[in-house]
């Protein structure tokens, strides 16, 4: 094994896209924004602050651990028992602005939710382009 | 159910210790708990505490020999962890797609 475990535990995702990093960061950071492309929201963005994700299965607690205006926001993720750290990163480019999602730091959240309900939204997450909304989990 | 194998797996190495025990048996091979212990900076007991942790996780196995146990790595173990990141890397695929319609559709 090349990497250590732990450190080797991230997910990310980058894409260019093609817009001002001012509108990047509004859909970024605009609870009303948020909720058309991630889920219902009360975010701020306000360093410390605490708030939920929510959708009918469930919330994502999360906490605002870094606000670097039109570039930097990270916070905290704890969901299905495992607390980690979600960070966007705006990165302009000669051509166009470059938007990095890592997520990172995996542990187990001492708050888990309920076994059951994470094997259900494993289940869901499981189908290719899976919705986390609640249409699928009711069809259980 | 794979949540709990990948929860069983990020607790497991989530304590700095026994990931290092991890990491020096996915190293070594096989070692004994006195072995581990020179190394280790904590107690025999608190070593095969660890190491009963991570054979539960499914990250280490171990072999009687006598009076001696000798543990080694299944690197295999951290199988649930990779099932888990790439199930979190589909959603995040998934947002993503979301966001670049959202951005179309707002005004500048």
């Amino acid at each position: 094994m090349n990497e250590t475990p732990a450190e080797a535990l991230s997910v990310v995702v980058e894409r260019d896209v093609p817009y001002p990093p001012e509108k990047v960061w509004r859909a970024l950071t605009q609870p009303h924004l948020i909720e058309e492309w991630l889920m219902k929201n009360d975010f701020k963005p306000d360093v410390g602050l605490r708030f939920n994700l929510r959708a009918d299965w469930g919330a994502v607690d999360c906490q605002v651990l870094e606000v670097e205006w039109n570039k930097t926001l990270s916070y905290t993720w704890a969901a299905y028992g495992l607390e980690s750290v979600v960070t966007w990163t705006l990165t302009p480019t000669t051509t166009e602005p470059h938007l990095r999602m890592e997520q990172s730091g995996f542990r187990p959240d001492q708050q888990a939710g309920l076994p059951e309900r994470q094997g259900r939204v494993a289940a869901v997450l499981c189908e290719p382009g899976a919705d986390l909304g609640a249409d699928r989990l009711n069809e259980r | 159910m794979p949540v709990t194998a990948a929860n069983k797996v990020f607790a497991a190495i989530a304590d700095p210790t026994r990931r290092a025990i991890f990491e020096r048996l996915a190293r070594s091979g096989e070692l004994t708990v006195r072995a581990l212990t020179d190394k280790a900076g904590v107690s025999q007991p608190a070593v095969s505490k660890h190491l009963g942790v991570l054979k539960l996780a499914g990250l280490v196995c171990d072999r009687h020999e006598g009076r001696q146990t000798h543990y080694s790595a299944r690197p295999q173990g951290l199988t649930p962890l990779a099932d888990w990141m790439s199930l979190y890397a589909a959603f995040w695929q998934d947002r993503f797609d979301r966001l670049e319609d959202l951005l179309k559709r707002m005004d500048q």
